[in-house]
C-alpha cells in the first residue's frame, strides 16, 4: 500500500467571508473554484414512542419487558405491538434478566453522535424459551474476552433517560 | 408482459466528492454519455423516467428527483421517485423495467445519484444508521458496520468463516477495479494490507467496507420494437426478482433454509435459517429471478454477478443467498477462485461497492450499466480497455441490497443478439 503522506487533519472550522473577487472576463468563470459554505442544521424532535412506550417505563423500573402473541405465542424480546407473523395484538410480559450472547461485535468508529463512545460493545441477547433477540451493550469487558453463548446480565441506569441504553448488559460469568 | 430491453448507459466518475457541481448537472454527465451511445434516441422519444436516491438528509433538500428530471429536458413527461436504502438502485432498474414491461413507456430512463460528501464521514455513517428502529437499534448501536459486523461473526461461529476469507474478497475487488477507469479507489492491495488495516467493527477493518461516494448512473430502457431501432446490441432484461426481511435483525427467524432447484433439505440439516447469518431477502429475490428465467443451476449458468459488496462479509453471505456455493460454503467459494475474473463466475468484475464506491441511489444502476457493457462486449470501448471484458459473456445477475438485508433486488440480464 501507497504511504500515508503527512498532512494536518481536514476541521470544519472556517472563517466568516462576505466577498469573493469575481473576474471582469466573464468567460472565465467556468473555471472558478466552487464556492463552499458551512450550512448549520439542528432540530429537536417531538419523539414519541407511541406503542412501544412501556418498554422505556419498564426500563426506569429496573424491568426488561418484551410482548407475546396471544394467538400464535410467539415472544418478542424486542417489544412488537403486533405480531410479524399472525396480525394479533400482542400483551406484555417480563423477560428474564438474564441471557447469552447470540451474537456481538466491538465497534471502534460509529455515528457522529457515538463517536465519542468507542470502543463500546453492541451484543444481540437470546433468552429461554423466547423467539427474537434484543440489541444491546455489553460493558465491562474487552473484546478478546467476549464469546458467542456467554451469559450475560441485565443492568440498568438509576436516573432513567428514556432511551434504549438504560439497560446495558455485563458478563454473568 | 412485454419483453424489455436495457439500450444505453452511462456512469459519472464517482469520486470523494464533487464540489465543482451539484447534483442536477452530474447526473446530466451520465445521461448525456448514455444519449451519445444511442445517438437515433431523441428526448422526444423518452416517455419518462424514475428517480433513485437514498437519503434526503444528505443534501437537505427534498423533491431532488423532480430537480434532475426537469434538469435533464424532461418536463411533463411521467416521473416519480423510488427509495429502499441501499437497494434503490436495484429497485428503481426494476421500477423502469416495470414501466416498460407493463405497455405504458416505450422508452423510460431510469437515474441515480448520491451526494454523500456534504456531510462528514461520521455525520453520513450518523444518517445511515438512521436506516434502523430509532426506538430499539439507532440509540444502541447508531453504525450499520457494527450491524454488519454482528452478523459476520455469527457467519463465522456457524461455518468458520475466517477474516482471511473476508479479505480475500477486497483483494479480489481491488485488483479488478484496478482496471476500471470509474473506480473510485486504486490500490494493489495484499491479504496482509487488508488485515492489518485500522480496525473499524470487528472483524472488519478499513478495507473490509465501501466508502462514501459521491456519482450518479443512468440506465435507458426500452420495449422490442423501440430497442430494435435505437442499437443493434440491445441486451435483454430477462427477469427481475425482489425479498425483504424485517428491519431488525433482533426479529430475524431461525427457521428453515428457502431452497434453490439445485439444493435440497438434506443440505441444511439443523441450520437455522436465516438468523443473523444469512439474507433471506437475497436468497427470495434470487429464488424469483431464477424461476422467472429458467434458470436451474446459477453458479453453471451465469458467466458473471455484479453484487452489493459494501462489506466483504456481504459478499461471502451473497454467493450463499445467490446460490453459488450452498450455505456455509462462501469462505471456500472465495479460496476456490471461482468469482475471479478468469473464474467460472466472475463476482464483481468491475470492483464491486468496496472499489468502485457506493453512492448509493447511483449504485444498483452503477452494476446494470457494467453489466450491459460486459454483455454487448463494449467494455473495452468503455474502459479504453478489454483487461476485464468477460469473453463471451451471455448472462449476468446484478444484486442491489438494502441496510442489513431488508430489500434485495436480483436482476437477470442477457445478451439476445
Amino acid at each position: 500500500m501507497k504511504k500515508k503522506e503527512t498532512k494536518l487533519p481536514e476541521t470544519e472550522e472556517g472563517t466568516v467571508l462576505f466577498n469573493v473577487p469575481l473576474p471582469e472576463d466573464l468567460s472565465q468563470l467556468k473555471k472558478m473554484s466552487p464556492i463552499i459554505i458551512k450550512w448549520p442544521y439542528h432540530t429537536d424532535y417531538i419523539h414519541s414512542y407511541g406503542q412501544d412506550s412501556p418498554f422505556f417505563a419498564g426500563l426506569a423500573n429496573k424491568k426488561l419487558l418484551g410482548t407475546k402473541c396471544p394467538k400464535c405465542g410467539y415472544k418478542y424480546a424486542t417489544p412488537k405491538f403486533h405480531c410479524m407473523y399472525c396480525g394479533s395484538e400482542c400483551d406484555w410480559f417480563e423477560l428474564p434478566l438474564e441471557g447469552k450472547i447470540h451474537t456481538w461485535t466491538t465497534c471502534y468508529y460509529g455515528g457522529q453522535e457515538f463517536l465519542k463512545e468507542t470502543p463500546f460493545n453492541l451484543i444481540l441477547v437470546e433468552f429461554e424459551g423466547v423467539d427474537s433477540l434484543l440489541l444491546v451493550r455489553l460493558v465491562g469487558i474487552s473484546q478478546d474476552e467476549i464469546r458467542i453463548g456467554m451469559k450475560v446480565k441485565a443492568r440498568f441506569r438509576r436516573n432513567s433517560q428514556f432511551k434504549p441504553t438504560d439497560v446495558y448488559f455485563v458478563p454473568a460469568e | 408482459m412485454r419483453d424489455v430491453y436495457m439500450v444505453s448507459g452511462g456512469v459519472s466518475k464517482f469520486t470523494k466528492a464533487r464540489p465543482d457541481r451539484t447534483f442536477q448537472p452530474m447526473v446530466k454527465e451520465a445521461f448525456d454519455y448514455a444519449m451519445n451511445d444511442v445517438p437515433n434516441l431523441t428526448i422526444d422519444q423518452i416517455d419518462g423516467s424514475v428517480a433513485s436516491y437514498f437519503s434526503d438528509h444528505f443534501q437537505r433538500q427534498l423533491m431532488s428527483g423532480i430537480m434532475v428530471h426537469d434538469y435533464l429536458g424532461l418536463c411533463p413527461k411521467e416521473s416519480k421517485r423510488v427509495e429502499g436504502g441501499g437497494a434503490t438502485g436495484g429497485l428503481c432498474f426494476q421500477t423502469a423495467w416495470a414501466e416498460v414491461a407493463s405497455g405504458r413507456q416505450d422508452v423510460c430512463v431510469a437515474f441515480g445519484f448520491e451526494t454523500m460528501s456534504h456531510v462528514n464521514t461520521w455525520k453520513g455513517n450518523e444518517f445511515i444508521a438512521l436506516a434502523s428502529d430509532t426506538n430499539y437499534d439507532y440509540p444502541v448501536g447508531g453504525f450499520y458496520t457494527g450491524y454488519y459486523a454482528m452478523m459476520v461473526v455469527r457467519h463465522m461461529h456457524e461455518f468458520g468463516t475466517t477474516r482471511e476469507q473476508l479479505a480475500m474478497v477486497s483483494v479480489k475487488n481491488y485488483q479488478n477495479a484496478f482496471h476500471n477507469p470509474y473506480a473510485q479507489k486504486k490500490m494493489k492491495i495484499t491479504v496482509e494490507d487488508v488485515l492489518n488495516a485500522p480496525m473499524v467493527a470487528y472483524p472488519l477493518g478499513m478495507l473490509d467496507i465501501c466508502v462514501m461516494s459521491d456519482g450518479a448512473a443512468v440506465c435507458i430502457l426500452a420495449d422490442e420494437k423501440m430497442a430494435a431501432k435505437l442499437t443493434d446490441k440491445p441486451v435483454k432484461i430477462a427477469s427481475v426478482g425482489c425479498g425483504t426481511d424485517a428491519m431488525r435483525m433482533a426479529d430475524r427467524p431461525h427457521g428453515d433454509v428457502i431452497l434453490l432447484p439445485h439444493e435440497s433439505p438434506d443440505d441444511y440439516k439443523g441450520l437455522k435459517y436465516p438468523g443473523v447469518h444469512s439474507f433471506r431477502a437475497g436468497r427470495m429475490g434470487a429464488k424469483l429471478a431464477y424461476e422467472r428465467a429458467g434458470i436451474t443451476n446459477p453458479l453453471e449458468e451465469l458467466d458473471f454477478v455484479e453484487l452489493h459488496d459494501a462489506y466483504t462479509s456481504s459478499e461471502i453471505q451473497t454467493y450463499e443467498d445467490l446460490g453459488l456455493c450452498k450455505y456455509g460454503e462462501g469462505g471456500q467459494f472465495i479460496e476456490s477462485g471461482k468469482p475471479n475474473i478468469d473464474g467460472i463466475c466472475s463476482v464483481n468484475p468491475s470492483g464491486g461497492l468496496l472499489a468502485c464506491g457506493h453512492p448509493v441511489g447511483a449504485t444498483g444502476l452503477m452494476q446494470a450499466v457494467f453489466a450491459f457493457w460486459q454483455l454487448q462486449g463494449t467494455i473495452g470501448k468503455h474502459f479504453q480497455s478489454d483487461k476485464l471484458q468477460i469473453k463471451d459473456a451471455k448472462r449476468g445477475l446484478i444484486h442491489s441490497h438494502a441496510g442489513t438485508g431488508t430489500y434485495v433486488t436480483v436482476s437477470i440480464l442477457e445478451k439476445p443478439f
